[in-house]
């Protein structure tokens, strides 16, 4: 059988181009690889190799022909004992067809949202645990400790990498203990190599394991964002659902005091932004406890954002078994009518601190803690703005496409009808972190700030 | 390129015929895996390993089952020398159904959890940590396994390379870096990007050993590789192995490589080629008859054209895909 030799496409984006020149005539030999011809594209000129055997049988197209479309036959090859006329028969045979383009419909009525897991149940101001669990004080700290060592018991795959993990037992003492409990085989002091550990990790993960990364803060994970966000949240896209990337990335992020520029950054909104990756960034030291639980088992890459300043705060634990909160649920801290506040982290304590200042001047704030910011419980949030039909959003991070600006335009698009004001967001400033004290706290976010935001948005 | 060639091979006739099916099947694979991009069939990047099918053939053959690999984004080789299946590959280039990742990933991206194949990665240098991650998890779990990490020239000039070499040596994971040095990173020649070109020595200043292979010679990689496999199973640490190459294609498809001569080029595979080396090992050794090899010639062939036609044939996903696989 005959093959036309088609006009190739020699470049991702080329349609048409020029046949320059043929390097064979009729009649010649030839075999796989060898240079038949060269063919400019709109980039360069490229030589163009043949594929399969055969003699040149007709030359179809001149050299020096301009516009030459991609896929139209230039040439017929004879195979082994074929004659000229095979090849005239070839030629006027109907060009190969081209490759199909039919119209299909836009893909709007897929449903957009597969690809955020579904937020379980809405918020209430029930806890996520038994109404009569006895209760405990524990520092934020104590509750992060505690929930990587009871998954480490339960979970043989489940281990710790990081810088001073093990022997130092932590930067900011967060795996106290663990290398003693758990060994050097489980608790891992790392070389200072973020970039490095980060991938080894990923690497870990995809062959099952259920790593816990600890970066001493996550101004470091800059370093290894690429396998953070390239390889543990894009695998299992690519490659159809095959490869899986259990793995957490936790340790404290955003400012703590006094670090300077960069030392102190909020990186909630960076990681929100990527399909694959859940981010977590808790308040109090149960939803610390809990959602560090649920993370080191969740089959998904989860980014866990701590704060320094706030390992040290105590909080109310539930004492019992398994304390588990699932992952995409906001908390509701307190009931109001007149204004939601909505905040996450750190941002808790400046949007607490203004709930009970504003309930002074007789304005009744409702205060949600997102808990979660991808997949991000926005039904809790519109729920309550339809409630009281303002919303302050908190957060230290800086102000452009920040959490506050993604609730704003969800606030925007579905509770449009219900907003009897902007929706104001309360963040840092839009500078580099600075160090001298007085302008550190000008550069944060003040419940000041917060309390002003909600009494603009109430009109008071 | 560092060693000679081998003259009298010390591999039977069936494991010649063996390599000379498994580097033929590569070459004709990606031929038409050319021939389908001009066709406008495949699209984005495209890179070719053809020349280089020695490198992956010859490490294969010292692997045995459970062992692991990961590549960068020149990667259709390696998964036809692991035993993946050519309709899957193929139908992945076209983003078909039927392709490995279900259309989804292309080119550079596709994986085999049952042939222990991690990919297929597009950023230069991040699949080295991923390996030597795999490396740990063997070492973790107290097997015997070995994670085969092959990556670049030009990925030996990458930070995170070395972050990984002191590691995997630091913790003696059985991992093998694998340099493909075939000469060129995209456009520019290992001497123009290398301030050292004796890449195998890359790991000196950690204490890994390496060695310079001539990648064209399948039994000198295998052999080389055999040593590096034992060397991990006994526990000692990583090795590395700089398999001095050549690719015949440009970079990628639409690479007019200025950068090089066509002589040379053309030098190379008059010279050099691997597949006609294996040949050669046959037919001038009497093993093997013209009509053996033509016989695989055309198993080859056929086994590549119904690749192809698979890859056609196969529907374009489902617009529901787009939304799949996002989270587990």
């Amino acid at each position: 059988m005959t093959i036309q030799i088609l006009m190739p496409a020699l470049s991702p984006t080329m349609e048409e181009g020029t046949l320059a020149k043929w390097n064979v005539k009729e009649g010649d030999k030839v075999s796989s690889g060898d240079v038949i011809a060269e063919i400019e594209t709109d980039k360069a000129t490229m030589e163009f190799e043949a594929v399969d055997e055969g003699v040149i049988g007709k030359i179809l197209i001149e050299e020096g022909t301009e516009g030459v479309k991609v896929n139209t036959p230039i040439a017929v090859l004879l195979e082994e004992g074929e004659n000229a006329s095979d090849a005239e028969n070839a030629a006027e045979a109907a060009p190969k067809a081209e490759p199909k383009s039919e119209a299909e419909p836009e893909p709007n009525s897929a449903p957009k949202a597969a690809a955020e897991p579904k937020a379980p149940e809405p918020a209430t101001l029930d806890p996520d645990w038994p109404a009569d669990a006895p209760m405990k004080k524990m520092t934020v700290r104590e509750a992060l400790r505690s929930a990587m060592a009871e998954e480490m018991r339960a979970d043989g795959d489940v281990f710790v990498m990081g810088e001073e993990v093990a022997e130092y037992e932590g930067a900011y003492k967060i795996t106290q203990g663990l290398l003693d409990e758990f060994g050097g085989k489980r608790v891992i002091d790392t070389p200072i190599t973020e970039h490095g550990f980060a991938g080894l990790a990923v690497g870990a993960a995809f062959a099952g394991l259920r790593p816990v990364v600890e970066f001493m803060t996550f101004n470091f994970a800059m370093q290894a964002i690429d396998q953070i966000i390239n390889s543990a949240a894009k695998t299992l896209y690519m490659s159809g659902g095959q490869m899986g990337c259990p793995i957490v990335f936790r340790g404290p992020n955003g400012a703590a005091a006094r670090v300077g520029a960069q030392h102190s950054q909020d990186y909630a909104a960076w990681y929100a932004q990527i399909p694959g990756l859940k981010v977590v960034q808790p308040y109090s030291a149960a939803d610390a406890k809990g959602l560090l639980k649920s993370a080191i088992r969740d089959p998904n890459p989860v980014v866990f954002l701590e704060n320094e300043i706030m390992y040290g705060k105590s909080f109310d634990v539930p004492d019992i078994e398994d304390l588990t909160i699932p992952i995409g649920k906001a908390r509701i801290w307190r009931e109001g009518s007149d204004v939601t506040l909505v905040s996450f982290g750190i941002g808790m304590t400046y949007a607490l601190e203004a709930a009970d200042k504003l309930a002074e001047d007789g304005i009744s704030a409702e205060v949600i803690d997102l808990r979660s910011i991808r997949p991000m419980d926005t039904a809790t949030v519109v729920r309550s703005v339809m409630k009281t039909n303002r919303c302050v959003t908190v957060e230290e991070g800086w102000p452009v496409c920040s959490i506050g600006s993604e609730i704003s335009a969800v606030l925007m698009r579905e509770a449009f009808d219900y907003l009897d004001a902007p929706v104001l967001s309360c963040t840092g400033k839009d500078v580099p972190m600075p160090y001298a004290a007085n302008l550190e706290r000008h550069a944060l976010v003040t419940a000041q700030e917060v309390i002003e935001a909600a009494k603009s948005v109430c009109y008071r | 390129m560092a060693a000679t060639r081998q003259r009298k091979p010390n591999a039977s006739k069936e494991e010649l015929l063996g390599y000379y099916r498994d580097m033929l099947l590569i070459r004709r694979f990606e031929e038409k895996a050319g021939q389908l991009y001009g066709m406008g069939l495949i699209g984005g990047f495209c890179h070719l390993y053809i020349g280089q099918e020695a490198v992956v053939v010859g490490v294969e053959a010292a692997a045995k089952e459970g062992d692991q690999r990961i590549t960068t984004y020149r990667d259709h080789g390696h998964m036809l020398a692991c035993g993946m299946d050519p309709d899957g590959v193929m139908a992945e280039l076209t983003g078909r159904e039927g392709g490995y990742s279900r259309g989804k990933g292309g080119s550079m991206h596709m994986f085999s959890k049952e042939k222990e194949f991690y990919g297929g990665h597009g950023i230069v240098g991040a699949n080295v940590p991923l390996g030597a991650g795999l490396a740990f998890a063997n070492q973790y779990r107290g097997n015997d396994n070995v994670a085969c990490t092959y990556f670049g020239d030009g990925a030996a000039n990458q930070g995170q390379v070395y972050e990984t070499f002191n590691m995997a040596s630091l913790w003696k994971l059985p991992v093998i870096f694998i340099i493909e040095n075939n000469q060129y990173a995209m456009g520019t020649s290992l001497k123009r990007g290398s301030s050292t070109p004796a890449l195998y020595t890359r790991g000196e200043a950690f204490g890994i050993p390496g060695e310079a292979v001539d990648g064209m010679d399948v039994l000198a990689v295998r052999d080389a590789a055999k040593k590096a496999v034992a060397h991990c199973r006994e526990g000692k640490g990583p090795y590395i192995l700089e398999m001095n190459t050549y690719r015949y294609r440009g970079h990628s498809m639409s690479d007019p490589a200025k950068y090089r001569t066509r002589e040379e080029v053309q030098k190379m595979r008059e010279t050099r080629d691997p597949i006609e080396h294996v040949r050669e090992l046959l037919t001038l050794g009497g093993d093997a008859t013209d009509e053996e090899l033509k016989a695989i010639d055309k198993e080859v062939r056929d086994r590549v054209n119904k690749s192809a036609e698979f890859a056609q044939a196969s529907p374009e996903p489902d617009l529901s895909e787009l939304w799949t696989d996002v989270y587990a």
